[in-house]
């Protein structure tokens, strides 16, 4: 259960987002610029908001009242950017296992040889990041937080940067996820196509403020086609 | 070639390879350590330690010189310090020479380094803490491997100063054949007595070879490091 009650301000765009979910996939819908990604980086603990909240599980991972503010690195939280992030000077494998290395958890178990089947990462492993092409990389990172074992995904429209051959292949990799690995995911999008396809809920978020909050079933004909 | 030298002349040149790899090793963490500060730190008194690392820049090296010995002198407050509790001695020994190279060269390993981490992209350090890393490990794992092109710029940079430091050096422990004389000073003794045409002319030219000759080993390091990334 991810809880969130929060105002912030960043530059010009008040914020105040209140919703809480515990659908396997809850998509944040919304225009660029409308403040879904600061969004994520308040929940992954990259940015504070102003006041509020926000738990997960019931634990506070920030709570401006209480003075509470997780740090990032234990939160738990994977993130696949939308520009991958992959570290340029390390392997696809060693980019694959960070996460896993520092927490701990075994580097060779079937948990690892799954998500590398998965993703279908067994061809990249010995390779650089700046070998590997837009969708490749995505996997990568998509793979990257995964093994981390986080409580969370946060995936913040990891189809922009591809074209559509490319986005419809990782899409099917993205519901391979979903379905195998059960972890609650939070995906942004600007896309409704992407929404109907993945996403269990919907938070609409306009200029700053959700505007709608339900499951996609009932919330997907109030959406419009496309907001990009 | 050995024979075409002469014991002064060797001396010289050991010295001044001992004087600028010792100055540029030794004063390498803490210039990590400064550029690090200065790329990346918010705190009070960030210009005032920015200007007094660059100082060694814009001041006379006669002055910088003379400061070194009015500190680090035996009767100085941090030279006797040393020598009470280290036995380091610093005036008019070859540890002083490395000393005022350290101090010479700083400025810009400093700046080579704290451009190369300024141009580590922070959103992979984020993306390491999302991943579990703390800032510690963040920077050992992730920037200072990234900012290592820069690092060792820096380094080569400093040795290249170490190597040709003259004023601080000749002010702070003098001339002294085979104790603190390094090829600048040697050169500058030959050229001040008759006949010293030749032998000058011999220790400039080592001074150019050796400096090109560390250019090369950088590029090909450098090189080695963007490999790497391919």
């Amino acid at each position: 259960m991810l809880d969130i009650d929060i105002r912030h301000r960043i530059g010009a765009l008040d914020m105040s987002v209140a919703f809480r979910t515990d659908g396997p996939v809850t998509a944040l819908f919304g225009r660029s610029g409308a403040g879904k990604t600061t969004l994520l980086n308040l929940i992954a603990g990259l940015a504070r908001p102003e006041a509020g909240r926000i738990a997960l599980d019931g634990e506070a991972l920030v709570d401006r009242e209480k003075r509470i503010a997780l740090p990032s690195r234990k939160r738990r939280i994977g993130y696949v950017f939308q520009d991958a992030r992959l570290f340029p000077h390390l392997t696809v494998r060693q980019n694959l296992l960070f996460g896993r290395w520092l927490a701990g958890l075994p580097l060779r178990d079937a948990q690892v040889e799954r998500i590398f089947a998965l993703l279908d990462l067994g061809g990249l492993l010995a390779r650089r990041p700046a070998h590997l092409s837009g969708g490749e990389k995505q996997r990568v990172a998509l793979g990257r937080a995964l093994l981390a074992g986080p409580r969370l995904l946060l995936m913040d429209e990891p189809l922009a940067s591809l074209d559509d051959e490319r986005k419809a292949e990782i899409l099917a990799h993205l519901e391979a996820v979903r379905d195998e690995i059960r972890i609650p995911i939070v995906y942004v999008s600007h896309a409704r196509s992407e929404v109907r396809r993945l996403a269990s809920h919907v938070a609409l978020i306009e200029k700053g403020q959700l505007t709608a909050f339900g499951e996609t079933q009932a919330l997907l004909p109030r959406l419009p086609e496309s907001v990009a | 070639m050995f024979d075409a030298l002469s014991p002064e002349e060797w001396a010289a040149l050991n010295l001044s390879l001992k004087v600028a790899l010792v100055a540029t090793l030794a004063s390498l963490p803490a210039g990590i350590a400064v550029a690090l500060l200065l790329a990346r730190g918010r705190f009070w008194g960030r210009g005032v330690l920015d200007a007094l690392v660059h100082l060694p820049l814009i001041l006379p090296p006669v002055v910088t010189g003379y400061l070194l010995l009015l500190a680090f002198g035996r009767k100085g407050p941090a030279g006797a310090w040393l020598e009470a509790h280290f036995g380091l001695v610093f005036s008019f020994r070859w540890t002083g020479a490395a000393l005022a190279a350290a101090v010479m060269g700083f400025p810009l390993m400093v700046r080579a380094i704290r451009l190369s981490i300024e141009a580590v992209d922070r959103r992979l350090e984020q993306a390491a803490g999302t991943l579990g890393a703390g800032p510690f490990l963040t920077f050992l794992v992730i920037t200072l491997p990234l900012a290592l092109p820069g690092i060792l710029a820096g380094a080569v940079l400093a040795f290249a100063k170490a190597m040709g430091e003259f004023g601080a050096t000749i002010t702070f422990v003098a001339n002294i054949p085979g104790e603190t004389q390094t090829l600048p000073t040697a050169i500058y003794t030959f050229t001040q007595v008759p006949g010293g045409d030749g032998p000058a002319m011999r220790l400039v030219l080592i001074s150019v070879a050796v400096s090109v000759l560390a250019l090369i080993l950088s590029e090909l390091l450098a090189r080695g490091l963007q490999r790497r990334m391919d």
